[in-house]
């Protein structure tokens, strides 16, 4: 019985994904913001959906297998939602009957513990068949056709049945049936628990019986009790190790059906809450890794539509063709806010989510790693650029072509030369390592290395500056300018405190 | 025939092994011997008493060569690890057997018999079989592969072989069923009934996914019957009468089936493996041992690359590295005076010595590349000892009284080991009375170590040999634990330190400006 709702031919399985490099790409882009959005305080459904968008899977057929659940899941929200409650309640009672441990030290409660669960599983697995035959025509999506079918195949009134009698049958109402050898020191060894014959079978002479001796423990020896129940205890124990062995294999199966529903809830709160805002959702198309594709209209930042609780601005990008793209201009032009959204788009495509945008297509890309400036860290014993380039190098340890690597304001704690220089040379050998590169930087020189050997393949995007200086935080194409623009902010911050110090704030002023 | 030993050859003073006191002989202590023989027998001792034979130095060169050859056909470590394996299989005989005896119900005491003699027929056999196929040279195990082949085609052997094991078949074979109501049981044969436990995995198979955690409790093999099975047992004595009468008959006919000579050999091969396996990590660490030579009339002794053993095992414990000397007397030499600096492995030295001769009359390989040795008489030591206020004497008069003691006994073929004593004296009186002993010492003729301070003693006869302690020439503070055979020069290394501090006789005169 298999869930397959995440792939078409494995379960999907949390694979915890914990590395400095992974925390920084998590820190940069982000993330928590969306999971959180994603998980609505629920801790198992942040991890699933940290785990499912880290684990980002490279290939198109599963991305679109994906998208076609989810889009089932959009269509049909409440029953996938009650389906998904119905699965965590089995999960809750297994919880609740093996959880103190005083079970597990008999083998005969262990027996009647598990029978005990299996008779609810059974139920539960009744119920969540007929969710099958209620709604499998509303679906439409190969993965939930395929799920449906099966539950409606293996779970059949006749299975469930053979079930129950056994349950009935392993209550041993009528005494345990054990049979025993002889071990070392005549002591009986390989205690087994054994079916009892229909009785009122016919037995030819040969099969007679052997004679049949008993006796009773008398009631007022408690050791012999203790002995005899030990007996029984060792009777069952090979039973009682498989029932609840198969009841583990029952939850087991609605762990996985959980693990992969819960993905697809997670999916559905955060469509709930974006569409609520007013933004555009989209399921993007997605293009194999080799090719270099890019192509959005109205990408946006979700995380910053979240926290703001407002629509945000999108913007259009068409990079098709671009290994790197190089973004310059205005401070708080929204350069940083528009290479997470490039991020944040390329992680949920990956994963066989939509994206932030009205339309988007991309190549994927084998793993994604960011490289952003760090300003406040002072913890730091050794130099801001020793740093830096410490971290790109843990990055180059992993990194494989058909990567993608955002950098924002890279090697900018020294100097422009040397900045420029050693940007330069890393990304160069990205380009030829066929690694995609979005680079967000002031860095004039390093920018304009690249404008003047005029290469196809490289895109300039610029944070878009009316006249009188005010942002759109709008990213348009345009080449880079020498200037950031950095007065512009300088003097917005001292405009607004002006009245307040005005001396300090000409004196400064007149220092630049 | 007698009794076959491995230990002693035929003719040999066994019956001395009656009179060795229990005890540690004196000078266990100060030779370091009593820690090694407290290792070495530590996990054998209940089982073997092995002490004893380490305490009985042998008296004669024959008896040492037949453990020699013995312990060198132990060195093929596939025999020794058989031999193992056959005392393990003994080990588990005796316990077997002591279960047996100890046990109340009787189905279950007449089991565990049968358990021995089973445990005892196979473990007899293997050992047979793999001297049989090994390249023993020694008289020792020769003469006990012989018997021991004998032994296991003789018809007491085959007869009680053939019925313990038709006896466990046929008890293996009874299968029975019990059906447990309440307080309820009935015992009858098993019908063939299906296992329950392949139903439920049949059953549930379609959730299978990866393993599952495993519910089993593991019980204990049970040893010892309790009251409710030993009912059960009796019941299905009566379900199957004919397997349970003849083991009944058999337990009585077999009450005494344990070999004299086999018992014998399990014990007294225990000191070779104990010796072995002691000094089996040393060796490993590239430590060399040897068969030494022993004469009991030539002194002419020599050892290389020797070193103390029970020191060795502990710096192997702590992970540090040994070092190794080298020592020799030739001629009419018969003692080395040990001087140099302190903590520079004098007492070391002096034990090593000890401990190669006492080693060596046991029939043991000693420490080192090779060595030529002298059966002795009797070892006596003369370590300084705290001082004991129980003791009326003053501690001079203490030491005195003991060298007294210890000259009187002493033989030419002796050992004598001295380490510091007098220092509580002056220098003049200790000169004085050393020289005295040492005169008496090398009038006896016997041999000698004396560890000093007293570097004038060195060079008062030719038959004294000086042996000195070193530092390294670098750092004067660095001991190289190396004793080299050179004239006692007790100022090269007072110089060294000087200089370190400089406080030689030039530095002081440039410190101090006249």
């Amino acid at each position: 019985m298999k869930v397959f709702l995440m792939f078409r031919d494995h379960n999907f399985t949390l694979k915890k994904q914990r590395s400095p490099l992974v925390e920084e790409l998590v820190k940069d882009l982000e993330l928590a913001v969306l999971w959180e959005a994603m998980a609505l305080g629920d801790d198992y459904l942040y991890e699933v959906a940290r785990e499912a968008f880290l684990a980002s899977c490279g290939d198109i057929e599963t991305i679109l297998y994906r998208q076609k659940v989810l889009e089932d899941c959009i269509r049909n929200a409440s029953i996938v939602r009650d389906m998904y409650a119905l699965v965590v309640k089995a999960i809750e009672m297994r919880k609740r009957s093996y959880l103190s441990g005083i079970f597990s030290r008999y083998p005969s409660s262990i027996l009647s513990g598990a029978v005990g669960l299996l008779e609810v599983f059974v139920e539960m697995l009744r119920e969540l068949r007929s969710f099958a035959d209620r709604y499998a025509h509303r679906f439409t999506s190969e993965g939930f056709t395929r799920f449906f079918t099966m539950l409606q195949e293996e779970l059949d009134d006749a299975y469930l049945a053979i079930v129950e009698e056994h349950l009935r049958e392993l209550r041993l109402k009528r005494g345990a049936l054990i049979s025993a050898r002889l071990g070392r020191g005549n002591v009986g060894e390989e205690y087994t628990l054994r079916k009892p014959r229909d009785s009122r079978g016919w037995r030819a002479p040969w099969q007679r019986r052997s004679p049949v001796y008993s006796f009773s423990i008398d009631p007022r020896d408690e050791s012999g009790a203790k002995a005899l129940s030990e007996l029984r205890d060792r009777g069952v124990n090979i039973a009682a190790n498989a029932l609840a062995q198969s009841a583990d294999h029952v939850v087991n199966f609605f762990e996985s059906l959980r693990l992969e529903l819960a993905f697809y809830v997670s999916c559905l709160n955060l469509y709930d809450q974006l569409t609520a805002l007013g933004e555009p959702v989209t399921f993007p198309v997605p293009f194999p890794k080799e090719e270099r594709k890019h192509l959005a209209s109205g990408l946006y930042d979700p995380c910053l539509a979240l926290v703001t609780k407002k629509k945000v601005v999108g913007n259009d990008l068409d990079a098709c063709g671009k290994d790197l793209i190089i973004i310059t201009g205005a401070n708080q032009g929204g350069k940083s806010t528009f290479l997470r959204s490039i991020g944040i788009a390329q992680l949920m495509m990956q994963c066989g989510m939509f994206v932030p945008a009205e339309s988007f297509g991309a190549n994927l890309c084998e793993r994604l790693f960011t490289h952003f400036r760090r300003r406040e860290d002072t913890t730091l014993k050794s130099g801001k650029l020793d740093e830096e380039l410490k971290r790109m190098s843990d990055i180059v340890d992993e990194l494989t072509p058909n990567a993608m690597v955002l950098c924002n304001e890279s090697f900018a704690s020294t100097n422009e030369r040397e900045g420029s220089e050693i940007a330069r040379q890393i990304v160069s050998a990205f380009l030829d390592r066929r690694i995609k590169v979005v680079f967000v930087t002031h860095q004039y020189e390093f920018a304009r290395s690249f404008l003047v050997s005029k290469m196809d393949n490289v895109l300039f995007l610029r944070a878009e500056r009316e006249s009188n200086g005010k942002r759109t935080f709008k990213i348009v194409e345009g080449e880079p300018l020498q200037t950031s623009y950095g007065e512009d902010v300088y003097r917005k911050v001292f405009e607004t405190s002006e009245n307040e110090l005005p001396e300090k704030s000409s004196l400064q002023l007149s220092w630049r | 025939m007698g009794v076959i030993s491995v230990l002693f050859p035929e003719g040999s003073k066994r019956e001395l092994l009656q009179k060795v006191p229990p005890s540690e002989p004196d000078f266990f202590v100060d030779l370091g011997l009593d820690q090694i023989v407290n290792t070495l027998t530590a996990s054998r001792e209940e089982e073997y008493h092995l002490r004893v034979f380490f305490f009985l130095p042998l008296q004669d060169i024959e008896a040492i060569r037949y453990r020699q050859e013995v312990m060198r056909d132990l060195e093929d470590e596939n025999l020794a690890e058989s031999i193992k394996t056959f005392s393990q299989g003994m080990h588990a005989v005796r316990t077997q057997l002591a279960l047996s005896k100890k046990l109340y119900y009787k189905h279950n005491k007449e089991g565990w018999f049968l358990e021995a003699v089973a445990t005892y027929c196979e473990t007899v056999e293997k050992l047979a079989h793999s001297l049989s196929s090994s390249a023993i040279q020694s008289r020792g195990l020769c003469a006990f592969r012989e018997y021991l082949l004998g032994y296991i085609r003789s018809s007491r052997f085959v007869t009680l072989k053939e019925a313990t094991e038709k006896l466990r078949r046929d008890l293996a074979d009874v299968e029975y069923c019990l059906i447990i109501d309440g307080g309820r049981v009935k015992v009858r044969r098993y019908e063939q009934e299906a296992d329950y436990s392949k139903e439920i995995e049949k059953t549930f198979a379609k959730f299978r996914k990866d393993a599952a955690k495993d519910y089993k409790i593991q019980y204990p093999q049970r040893v010892e019957m309790n009251h409710v099975e030993a009912k059960i047992a009796e019941l299905v004595a009566r379900l199957f009468p004919e397997v349970f009468s003849s083991l009944e008959a058999y337990c009585a006919e077999n009450a005494d089936f344990l070999d004299g000579t086999v018992a014998t050999f399990d014990r007294e091969i225990q000191f070779y493996l104990a010796y072995l396996e002691y000094i089996a990590p040393l060796r490993r660490k590239g430590l060399q041992f040897c068969y030494p030579e022993v004469s009991d009339t030539c002194k002419d002794i020599c050892a290389h690359e020797t070193f103390d053993l029970a020191l060795a095992y502990r710096l192997m414990s702590e992970g540090k590295t040994v070092v190794t000397n080298d020592f020799f007397l030739q001629g009419q030499e018969r003692v080395f005076v040990v001087s140099g600096p302190n903590q520079g492995g004098k007492t070391t030295f002096a034990r090593t010595f000890g401990q190669l001769h006492y080693l060596a009359s046991l029939g043991c390989p000693v420490p080192g590349k090779v060595a030529r040795l002298f059966l002795f008489d009797r070892i006596f030591t003369h370590f300084e000892r705290e001082e004991d206020i129980k003791n009326l004497h003053g501690k001079l008069e203490d030491d005195l009284v003991r060298m007294h003691t210890i000259l009187t006994q002493a033989t030419s073929k002796s050992i004598i080991i001295i380490n510091e004593i007098f220092n509580s004296t002056t220098l003049h009186d200790a000169l004085l009375l050393s020289r005295e002993i040492m005169e008496r010492i090398l009038q006896l003729d016997a041999l000698c170590v004396w560890v000093t301070f007293v570097v004038e003693l060195a060079s008062l006869s030719d038959r004294i040999v000086s042996m000195v302690s070193t530092v390294s020439p670098d750092n004067p503070s660095v001991r190289t634990y190396k004793i080299l055979r050179k004239p006692a020069d007790g100022l090269a290394f007072a110089l060294l330190i000087a200089e370190k501090y400089r406080l030689t006789r030039d530095q002081i005169k440039e410190r101090i400006k006249p």
